[in-house]
């Protein structure tokens, strides 16, 4: 089997975020970039389920979307035990753009499971996942929190409003992966750091596709006011507070 | 022309997250000259449908059939596309949860129609179409521009609140015209939990973190959390450490959150904490440290222990509502 782990590259999660051009684009200088965390978690869980040797796949692949900044990202991802990575040579504009370009990589090389984080740290879409799946038009589980092996068969855990489900999927599918996919990202090793040189970064150029939406512009928040403190021992001054002045009783 | 919302139900009841979809579809409908019409699936009383005749849906389309009783994601975006394409619905509105998260992007590409998720307002400008959404995890709100004819939004929870304006509702009962066999997924078993208030329904939420020292220390906080009619979270390592259950997980890598207020004890506040409750309208520290990075973030703080301060709020609450 083989799975795909789509990867977006975003700022570190304790990045200071700021904006340029009169508060129209993300100011990228000084930050650190990343393998998005849920995308990281995606990654851990597959590397660990071929290592592991008793389960069906015998190769994982990490696709990024993104111009060559996001090569470092990439190469940790090899580092991580990716097989191969993929870049598609474009600037990523929307979820709608996005998603075309993954999804027609997929129509000329097949695989067993697409897997996506439920969102980006940076733009927060949540969208590119179900995307991919409608655009191949294949079956997508959302909320996943968990896959495993019966045999070839996989057994597919997911999260829903009332407690969980266990799923059997026939044929490629989509899997929005959330928490519990993996507890702890997996830090790279000498070793792998070494092997991710040596390990092929195909570069792809991008297909021809449509964004239906573009960013006006941001705004930092408000300062906050600044806290109020209450006496340890005045429980009920804060209690009257919340009633008559935050009016959230 | 209209504004479609895809109302969600649990068991037959219709969570307050629709009702506050419906509020807004009415209000940001009204701003364009149109009227919000609701879809629902799955079975459901005509009783319960009325309801949203209340928060202003003058039309009511239900699917009942026995498929949309499970969240088969493809075949329900297949339902919505046909209402939407028959009642030329030029907005499509959803909740911003796990249901709307993965409706919403299908829908986009059947009417390759522009999407936002999590959008927090009205929409600032109708021609062109441009909305705020919160942008890297709330440190930021951005406006974004849809360009194409038809739009989808996602409405981030608590976002809007609930606004009554009744109208009359006529209800309507629809078949789907195509193939319901889909057999690729299929549903092995099933376990369902009774977690008490949901973390996403709560107007308020009590939250431990690291500074509780121990899983044997939460009865106060639980106490706390009762008195007040609140859900129970926690702060990540204490998920990880299984002190409590991975779905209290509150954060940018569990869930995010916005009660009216949030209690947090003993967390320190960090980037990746606060990602997951800043939208909350109150927020109250308890924290022993006064350098204690979530009195930052917070409305209201009390420097104290917690194991002594949790007792004396809990007779606090109590007194006040026996007042
Ligand atoms: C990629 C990434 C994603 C992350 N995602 C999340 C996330 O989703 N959610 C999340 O919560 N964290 C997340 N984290 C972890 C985050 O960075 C912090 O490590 C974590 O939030 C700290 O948890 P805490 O506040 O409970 O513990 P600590 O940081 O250890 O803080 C404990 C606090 O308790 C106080 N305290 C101690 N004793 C007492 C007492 N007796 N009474 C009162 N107060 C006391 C201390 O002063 C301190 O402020 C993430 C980290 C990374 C790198
Ligand atoms: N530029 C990109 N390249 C590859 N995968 C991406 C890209 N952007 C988003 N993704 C994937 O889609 C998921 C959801 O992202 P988003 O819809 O942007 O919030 C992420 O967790 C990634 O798995």
């Amino acid at each position: 089997m083989k799975l795909l782990v789509c990867i977006s590259n975003v700022p570190d999660t304790t990045t200071k975020v700021k904006f340029t051009d009169n508060q129209t684009r993300f100011d990228s200088s000084g930050v650190q970039w990343i393998i998005n965390p849920w995308d990281e978690l995606a990654l851990t869980r597959a590397v660990d389920l071929k290592e592991d040797g008793s389960n069906p796949i015998n190769e994982v692949v990490v696709i990024t979307v993104g111009l060559t900044n996001t090569e470092p990202t990439l190469r940790k991802c090899l580092a991580i035990g990716a097989d191969k990575a993929i870049r598609i040579d474009t600037e990523p504009k929307d979820a709608y753009f996005v998603s075309q370009q993954i999804a027609s990589y997929v129509k000329t090389n097949a695989f067993d499971f697409v897997i996506f984080g439920i969102e980006s740290g940076d733009y927060n879409g949540s969208s590119v996942g179900a995307m991919v799946a409608e655009w191949l038009d294949i079956p997508s589980v959302s909320s996943v929190s968990g896959i495993r092996f019966n045999g070839n068969q996989a057994l597919i855990e997911r999260d829903t409003p009332t407690g969980k489900e266990q799923i059997e999927v026939n044929g490629t599918a989509v899997l929005v992966v959330q928490k519990g996919f993996a507890k702890e990202p997996k830090i790279p090793n000498m070793r792998g750091i070494m092997m991710a040189r040596q390990k092929p970064l195909e570069v792809i150029p991008a297909v021809a596709a449509e964004a239906l939406t573009n960013y006006v512009g941001f705004e930092l928040p408000q300062p906050k006011a600044k806290v109020k403190m209450i006496d340890a021992d005045n429980m009920a001054e804060l209690v009257k507070l919340l009633s008559t002045e935050a009016k959230v009783l | 022309m209209s504004v479609l919302v895809y109302i969600e139900n649990f068991n037959g009841k219709i969570k307050k997250q629709s009702f506050e979809l419906a509020s807004y579809a009415s209000k940001v409908a009204a701003g364009m000259d149109t009227f919000p019409l609701a879809l629902v699936t799955g079975k459901i009383d005509d009783s319960e449908l009325q309801k949203l005749g209340s928060y202003g849906i003058k039309k009511t389309f239900k699917a009942e059939n026995k498929f949309f009783s499970v969240q088969n994601d493809r075949l329900l975006a297949q339902l919505i596309k046909q209402v939407a394409e028959k009642e030329q619905a030029e907005l499509l509105l959803f909740s911003d949860n796990a249901t709307g998260k993965a409706l919403a992007p299908r829908l986009s590409v059947k009417l390759k129609a522009g999407l936002v998720s999590g959008v927090v307002a009205e929409p600032i400008s109708i021609s062109p179409f441009v909305i705020a959404k919160r942008v890297f995890s709330g440190k930021a709100s951005a406006k974004v521009q849809i360009n194409a004819p038809i739009k989808i939004l996602t409405l981030a929870v608590n976002a809007f609140g609930l606004h009554e304006q009744a109208v009359n509702n006529e209800i309507t009962t629809i078949e789907p015209n195509f193939d319901l066999n889909d057999e690729s997924l299929k549903i092995v078993e099933k376990k369902e939990k009774n977690e008490g208030i949901s973390l996403f329904d709560a107007d308020i939420v009590v939250s431990g973190g690291r500074g509780m020292k121990g899983p044997e220390n939460w009865k106060p906080l639980e106490e706390l959390a009762k008195t007040l009619g609140a859900a129970t979270a926690c702060s990540r390592p204490v998920s990880d450490d299984g002190w409590r259950g991975h779905e209290e997980h509150v954060g940018q890598t569990g869930k995010v959150i916005a009660p009216n207020l949030y209690l947090a004890v003993g967390i320190s506040g960090a980037t990746q904490h606060v990602a997951g409750i800043s939208r909350s309208k109150c927020i109250v520290a308890i924290n022993n440290d006064a350098d204690a990075p979530i009195f930052e973030v917070a409305d209201y703080g009390v420097l104290g222990d917690a194991m002594q301060v949790l007792p004396k709020l809990t007779e606090a609450f109590n007194a006040f509502k026996g007042e």
